[in-house]
């Protein structure tokens, strides 16, 4: 007989703890951004008096903010497609290939994904160093007469330049999802193509991108609400600057929470960011239904 | 798959030969650099490899920079979340394997908590360890990442795909349900422990937010924040940076390119719907 106990005694732990660290706190979260809360309140909870929209009111007024905003939106229109179509092209030529070379490229390309972002964002900055005799790209530049660069000092390129870490960090995994989702494209798909005659690219625009989209819709959401939260890489290698040019909403409420411990004015920000996310998913789940109609 | 002739599969081969290598070269970068001197870094005249190879920037992290704190921390660390893949285990075996009141509001509340970005709750954490007194501990470090709502649907996937009779010839020998998760259900799940296994692993290695933001004394960082406030005081020490750099990477990238087989593999059992 299976005990009716039981399930709640394996469930327990594990929904106790993602309550504690996940549910609640949003609820405390919107409490907290009506308040004035900073390390004083943190000592003494009668100094904390409500603000009421007060933190709302300001922190859309903030100019660091907008810029935060306008960062991040450059961010994820500029990463979400490069991530989607470098790792769709890489999972679709290693498919092509099909031999144990070729899956070796697989761990190559993957590598990037599972190593610390402190460590390869100091690697980047090193790579990115604006003297033609530390930096290696500036170097390699040197080599054909150009440059030198300013990755990280010349606020028009410190975006791009945080960008190629990311989606050099990024491939990996969701290579990883469009060959899973490749394994399963049945080959008598391709095989009635071929006797129709279609050529191979036809083949890939009209069989194989096309079944990809269940996982290209998820790659998308992920990709999307990962970028929304960009944060190690302008954390560790520019800290937000030169000149707020690569500060990132995530950024904006870390160093506003925990640098200057305001924490009403960051929690406002937070939950203005989690509104983002839900909007942008909902966005893409209509958009979705729209295409399967 | 679609037909290709030799030549377009060498002509890819190629091209991925060529990507692969620029992917990889900032690690090799950082390998060469971390054995060179800094002056040799900095000098006009460069090579590849190091003039003189050296151990001393290693040396440095570990004798006078606390290296050695860090790392027995980041060990800690990551053993202690290995507490969090038993739990989601656990969750997982409760969510395939019981019917019980409440059991798709919970499961749909676990999935939603995915959503939930990691800014929101960072505020609201801190307060909630700060009031409980565990910042600057070991258990405050883990406990606000040790349970995974993927990780306990990646479980639930994998228990449900075990057939119910393996459970009932445990019970019928009049087993308790803890002995039917330990000792007949975890040791079938041992594909599925390997994948979450290593990456439990290799995520306690990597953490990096919680220790920055729970540890404010230095005898409880990890080699991700020892890592990053180098960068700030040894920021013109490229080659003790690049040091620091690979004791964190290299070992993570051995146990990748060992284990890889059940990582890649792993990844086909969450592709499955």
């Amino acid at each position: 007989m299976k005990s009716k106990k039981a399930p709640y005694l394996f469930l327990a732990p594990a929904i106790f703890l993602l309550f504690v660290f996940s549910i609640l706190p949003i609820f405390l979260a919107l409490f907290i951004s009506f308040t004035d809360m900073s390390l004083a309140g943190l000592a003494d909870y009668s100094r904390i008096s409500f603000v009421g929209i007060g933190n709302y009111s300001k922190i859309l007024d903030d100019q660091v903010f907008i810029t935060a905003i306008k960062n991040t939106l450059f961010y994820v229109t500029l990463g979400v497609p490069l991530v989607i179509v470098l790792s769709m092209t890489i999972a679709i030529l290693i498919k092509l290939g099909e031999n144990r070379y070729f899956s070796m490229m697989r761990v190559v390309f993957y590598s990037p994904s599972i190593t610390n972002i402190v460590a390869v964002a100091l690697v980047w900055t090193f790579l990115f160093n604006p003297s033609q005799n530390i930096g290696l790209l500036n170097q390699l530049l040197a080599l054909v007469g150009l440059g030198p660069i300013g990755w990280l000092t010349n606020t028009d390129i410190s975006k791009i330049s945080l960008i190629i870490l990311a989606v050099w960090r990024a491939i990996g995994i969701n290579m990883l999802i469009f060959s899973a989702a490749l394994q399963s494209i049945p080959d008598s798909m391709y095989e009635a193509a071929q006797l129709d005659g279609a050529s191979r690219w036809q083949q890939i625009w009209k069989i194989t991108i096309p079944q990809l989209k269940f996982s290209t819709f998820f790659v998308v959401v992920t990709t999307i609400i990962g970028w929304l939260q960009f944060f190690e890489e302008p954390f560790v290698m520019t800290d937000g600057g030169p000149l707020n040019s690569t500060i990132s909403v995530a950024l904006f409420i870390y160093r506003n929470g925990f640098q200057l411990n305001n924490f009403g004015y960051a929690a406002a920000g937070s939950l203005l960011l989690f509104v983002a996310i839900i909007i942008a998913t909902i966005v893409q789940l209509r958009i979705q239904k729209v295409d399967t109609k | 798959m679609i037909n290709v002739d030799r030549k377009t599969k060498i002509v890819i081969g190629i091209v991925l030969a060529v990507w692969g290598a620029f992917t990889i070269i900032p690690f090799i970068w950082m390998i060469l650099s971390a054995f060179k001197t800094n002056a040799e870094i900095v000098s006009l005249e460069q090579n590849v490899f190091p003039e003189q190879w050296t151990f001393d920037n290693f040396r440095i992290l570990f004798e006078r920079l606390n290296f050695d704190v860090y790392f027995i921390n980041t060990v800690i660390i990551t053993a202690l979340s290995f507490i969090g893949l038993f739990l989601n285990a656990m969750a997982g075996f409760a969510f395939a394997h019981y019917d019980f009141k409440g059991k798709e509001f919970l499961f749909m509340l676990v999935l939603a908590t995915m959503m939930i970005p990691g800014q929101v709750t960072m505020i609201p954490v801190y307060l909630i360890l700060n009031q409980l007194s565990l910042t600057n501990t070991y258990l405050g470090i883990v406990l606000p990442t040790l349970t995974s709502a993927f990780g306990i649907f990646l479980f639930r996937q994998f228990f449900s795909s075990i057939s119910e009779e393996f459970f009932e010839a445990a019970r019928l020998d009049g087993a308790s349900e803890f002995y039917v998760f330990f000792r007949v259900a975890l040791p079938l799940s041992k594909p599925i422990l390997a994948v979450q296994g290593i990456l439990t692993f290799i995520g306690g290695w990597n953490s990096f937010l919680w220790p920055l933001i729970i540890a404010n004394d230095q005898k409880y960082y990890t080699l991700s924040v020892g890592l990053q406030l180098l960068q700030g005081q040894h920021a013109s020490n490229h080659a003790l940076q690049m040091a620091g750099a690979a004791f964190m990477v290299i070992p993570i990238l051995i146990m990748f390119i060992v284990l890889q087989k059940y990582i890649l593999t792993g990844f086909n059992i969450s592709g499955e719907k």
